[in-house]
């Protein structure tokens, strides 16, 4: 077993564990950041199946963060207000179910990426950055002047939604949701590394000419992967706003698209748990720079530009070695 | 006569007043190597752009097996049948020897939207892959990552994801360049029983393997074709003794 | 609509357009010559609009304000350039974007200690305050029309330095070809160093342009960062006469968007709904207009091939 695999199961057992000691010492606010750790860790590990995998630079994925975000939102205030979303020319009703919310985030998110992707991977190389962040900010001013969902304001949804079985109001069972989805969506996104899609993915970041060559359309497989990559962003925004009850256009920020990727950064390029750790190193800063200092994005962004300029590999990269390349 | 396997009529390509094709024409039949010789700046790595479908023509057809492509791009002429090498490797340098091979076959036999099996436990795809890499002496690399290969052992990967195309005909942009002596020997005597699988268009700078290897040989000058014919023509051809060959005098 | 309305608001548009030329031709500069994508650049226009008020506050002096912001903005691209920027010219444009998204959480925390989370403002120098009274009975504030002319003259200098000075020369040879300038015995890094606080420059000069008319503030920098982005994809990354043509295009798209859009749709919608839907689309025209480019020109209107 390599070093990097180690370091993953201790990484990847360390969100439960430390869960679990919260819930011996209740500390629930523990287990919430926990919980918002393992739901930022889901959004960054979407990003990097387009970023890792694909080499797309997407400084938009806040845009999908945020699509997720609303379509819960929606979805619950109309059940919350028993007012129906539509009724021409069918009726459509809210939803307290998060199994069919998540359905919606997913689906939702999935097509934006496919109309995002379909103009923006037009392009390549810096435009790509630039294209994918003007269409995030295009979301987020939408977010802002469209009324109906509480505008600038956001809206805020009073109750956690409906898991089958399960007491979501409840914070450890809230957090074995998230993990739980966490982990499937780590598995597949193992799978599809691995795959031929990841394999011919990947080829396409390192030399898209050679994956031309072989005949094989390297716009179609960056979009198709930008489109998985939107879908799992989308149902970590989903989760977010359920773990916060709240939706407001933050979500689609530019803000939130940086910071998605600095999870992704910190904790090392295209490795399949650098999100996992990028977001548990960034959610134990916030909470222990936050109380030192009001100003601790200061120190995030040092921090950050160390890694950048001196540590390429991340954490991961760090404490694991270079990556072997796979059997 | 059979019908030729590839078929390039007049050709044009210009960078602004720069004529870098000028109505080049030439076939390639089954069964043979055509070698495409030329000065540097003659406009071959142009002209292999225009046939691979990297870059579009001004004017004039590709056709290939009797197949219209001139509108077509490079994913489209691969998977038509086009098998090329590149002069400057281009392989995924982070890659095994192997998996760019697999990645090869991959892109013959299709399949590229599964998500699940890992493709290196696909039987079919690493055998053809292993095949090709056998064919061409690198199976004892295929497990070393591309990028701490030589020069010479990266041209020789080129070839064997060519291989694993089976395509209808291949397009070689200097296979032989940093092969060596003693490997360069070996690919001539590789590409002289390859030919009966497909047709080779090379274009290369090794005299020596031009002339033992060509079945027909075209002389470019400034983008236009001065002289086709056997190696035996060509060595007599004035023209391209003077324009090519020229104070070497050689031969 | 009156057409006193829409005149004023074409002119409001380009005075928007005008201020992202100014943001944006420092963005293009510096992409064509190093090929870095700067992110950070907003912070440099929020850099200029702290320094003008601060300035400002001081002495009283809104000249000295400019200059103020000049200064400080080129200044900080200097340093920056030098301490961080240089590391990243042979990176990849990942490292770029993490590393200047990094220094914009370093400017705007660091801004927000020293000058706190309250807006500051700046006032519009007595002189050039209150309307004009322009041909056809159409008013309209004078330091508007004065930003717009000044925004122009930059453009002018700025293309009269690239077409006629030696810097010139040598920055049209940087963006052709990195090892000509090398050839031209040109000392590069002085030259990126000198090319980035020129966009530094540019960026402040705007920010404390715009920070008379509005009010400044930490984060003030990024949305504008944002919308000169959309220029220069519009434009054509490299391209100072595209981004001159993009920011007018987005200025206008955007303030007469906001203008005609509601009304429009009130024709065939009830007024509530049709400001709502007008001013939600209104709000994605720029975006609109900048996938419609994407569509028939990927590389832009004045991008190479």
């Amino acid at each position: 077993m390599g070093r990097e695999t180690v370091l993953n199961i201790v990484l990847f057992a360390m969100l439960p564990a430390t869960a679990l000691i919260a819930l011996l010492l209740d500390e629930p606010f523990i287990i919430t950041l926990v919980t918002k750790a393992a739901i930022l860790a889901l959004a960054g590990v979407g990003l990097n199946i387009a970023l890792g995998l694909g080499g797309l630079v997407s400084l938009g994925h806040a845009a999908f963060f945020g699509i997720g975000g609303y379509a819960m939102g929606i979805l619950a205030s109309h059940a919350q207000s028993y007012t129906p979303l539509m009724e021409v020319p069918f009726l459509i009703e809210g939803t307290k179910s998060m199994l069919i919310i998540w359905g919606v985030a997913i689906t939702a998110s999935a097509l934006a990426a496919l109309a995002i992707g379909a103009l923006s991977l037009r392009t390549t190389g810096v435009y790509f950055i630039m294209i994918t962040l003007a269409f995030g900010q295009m979301l987020y001013y939408f977010a802002i002047s469209w009324p109906a969902y509480g505008g600038e304001d956001g809206l805020s949804i009073y109750i956690r939604n409906d898991f089958p079985g399960l007491n979501t109001l409840d914070p450890i069972q809230f957090f074995a949701i998230a993990f739980g989805v966490l982990t499937v969506v780590l598995f597949m996104a193992a799978r599809i590394a691995r795959a031929p899609f990841g394999l011919a993915l990947s080829a396409a970041r390192q030399n898209a000419e050679r994956v031309e060559t072989v005949g094989l359309a390297p716009f179609r497989l960056r979009l198709v992967a930008f489109v998985i990559s939107g879908a799992v962003t989308g149902l970590a925004g989903a989760l977010f706003a359920d773990l916060n009850r709240f939706v407001s256009p933050t979500m689609f920020s530019w803000q939130t698209s940086g910071e998605i990727m600095v999870f992704i950064i910190l904790g090392g390029v295209g490795r399949l748990f650098g999100p996992v750790a990028g977001a548990a190193l960034f959610i134990l800063l916030e909470h222990l720079l936050g109380g030192l200092s009001d100003y601790w994005h200061v120190y995030l962004g040092l921090l950050l530009l160390l890694v950048v300029l001196f540590a390429r590999g991340g954490m991961i990269g760090t404490l694991a070695g270079r990556e072997v390349a796979h059997d | 006569m059979t019908d030729a396997v590839l078929n390039l009529s007049h050709l044009h390509k210009s960078f602004g007043a720069l004529k870098a094709t000028d109505d080049v024409s030439l076939t390639l039949m089954p069964g043979e190597i055509h070698a495409l010789i030329g000065p540097n700046g003659a406009g071959k790595s142009t002209l292999i752009k225009q046939i691979a479908g990297g870059l579009r023509s001004d004017s004039g057809t590709v056709e290939f097996a009797g197949r219209d492509v001139t509108p077509l791009g490079t994913v489209a002429r691969a998977r038509a049948g086009l098998g090329r090498t590149f002069q400057i490797s281009s392989l995924a340098m982070e890659y095994t020897v192997l998996q760019n091979a697999v990645l090869g076959a991959l892109g013959q036999e299709g399949g590229v939207m599964r998500f699940f099996r890992p493709v290196m436990k696909d039987r079919a795809l690493v055998d053809r892959a292993l095949a090709a890499l056998e064919r061409v002496g690198l199976v004892d690399q295929a497990t070393k990552r591309t990028a701490d290969l030589s020069h010479g052992q990266r041209r020789l990967l080129e070839v064997a994801v060519a291989l694993t195309l089976a395509p209808k005909v291949f397009l070689m942009d200097e296979p032989m360049a940093g092969l060596g002596a003693s490997g360069s020997k070996r690919l001539t005597g590789f590409l002289d029983d390859l030919r009966a699988e497909a047709p080779i268009l090379l274009v290369e700078h090794d005299m020596d393997a031009v002339f033992a290897l060509a079945d027909r040989i075209s002389v470019l000058v400034y983008g236009r074709v001065i002289a086709t014919g056997t190696a035996e023509e060509i060595r007599r051809d004035p023209m391209v003794r003077e324009a090519y060959l020229g104070s070497e005098d050689a031969a | 609509m009156s057409l006193i309305l829409l005149i004023e608001q074409v002119l409001n548009g380009l005075q928007f357009g005008v201020m992202l030329f100014l943001m944006a031709a420092g963005l293009t500069l510096i992409f064509g010559v190093m090929g870095l994508i700067n992110l950070a650049h907003g912070s440099l226009y929020m850099v200029g609009a702290f320094a003008a008020a601060a300035v400002a506050g001081w002495t009283g002096s809104f000249v000295l304000a400019l200059v103020g912001a000049l200064v400080a903005a080129a200044a900080a691209g200097a340093l920056v350039e030098l301490l961080v920027i240089r590391r990243l010219y042979d990176r990849d444009h990942l490292d770029q974007v993490l590393a200047t998204f990094a220094l914009i959480l370093i400017f705007s925390e660091g801004t927000r200690y020293l000058f706190g989370s309250f807006p500051l403002f700046l006032d519009i120098p007595a002189a050039l305050s209150g309307p004009v009274r322009l041909p056809g009975g159409i008013y309209y504030p004078l330091y508007r029309l004065v930003i717009i002319a000044a925004g122009l003259l930059v453009a002018a200098g700025l293309f009269a330095l690239i077409a006629k000075t030696r810097i010139g020369v040598q920055i049209r040879a940087g963006e052709a070809d990195r090892e000509m300038i090398a050839a031209l015995g040109v000392d590069i890094s002085k030259l990126y160093t000198v090319v980035f606080a020129l966009g530094a420059a540019l960026a402040g000069l705007a920010g404390a342009l715009v920070g008379a008319i509005q009010s400044v503030q930490v984060g003030m920098g990024e949305p504008v960062l944002i919308l000169a982005f959309v220029v220069i994809v519009i434009g054509g990354i490299g391209s100072i006469k595209g981004a001159l043509v993009g920011a007018l295009l987005v200025g206008l798209t955007d303030t007469l968007g906001g203008v005609l859009l509601p009304p429009l749709f009130g024709i065939f919608m009830e007024a509530s709904a049709a400001t709502s839907v007008g001013s939600a689309l209104s709000s994605m025209s720029i975006y609109i207009l900048m996938a419609g480019v994407l569509l028939f020109k990927p590389s832009g209107l004045f991008g190479g091939t």
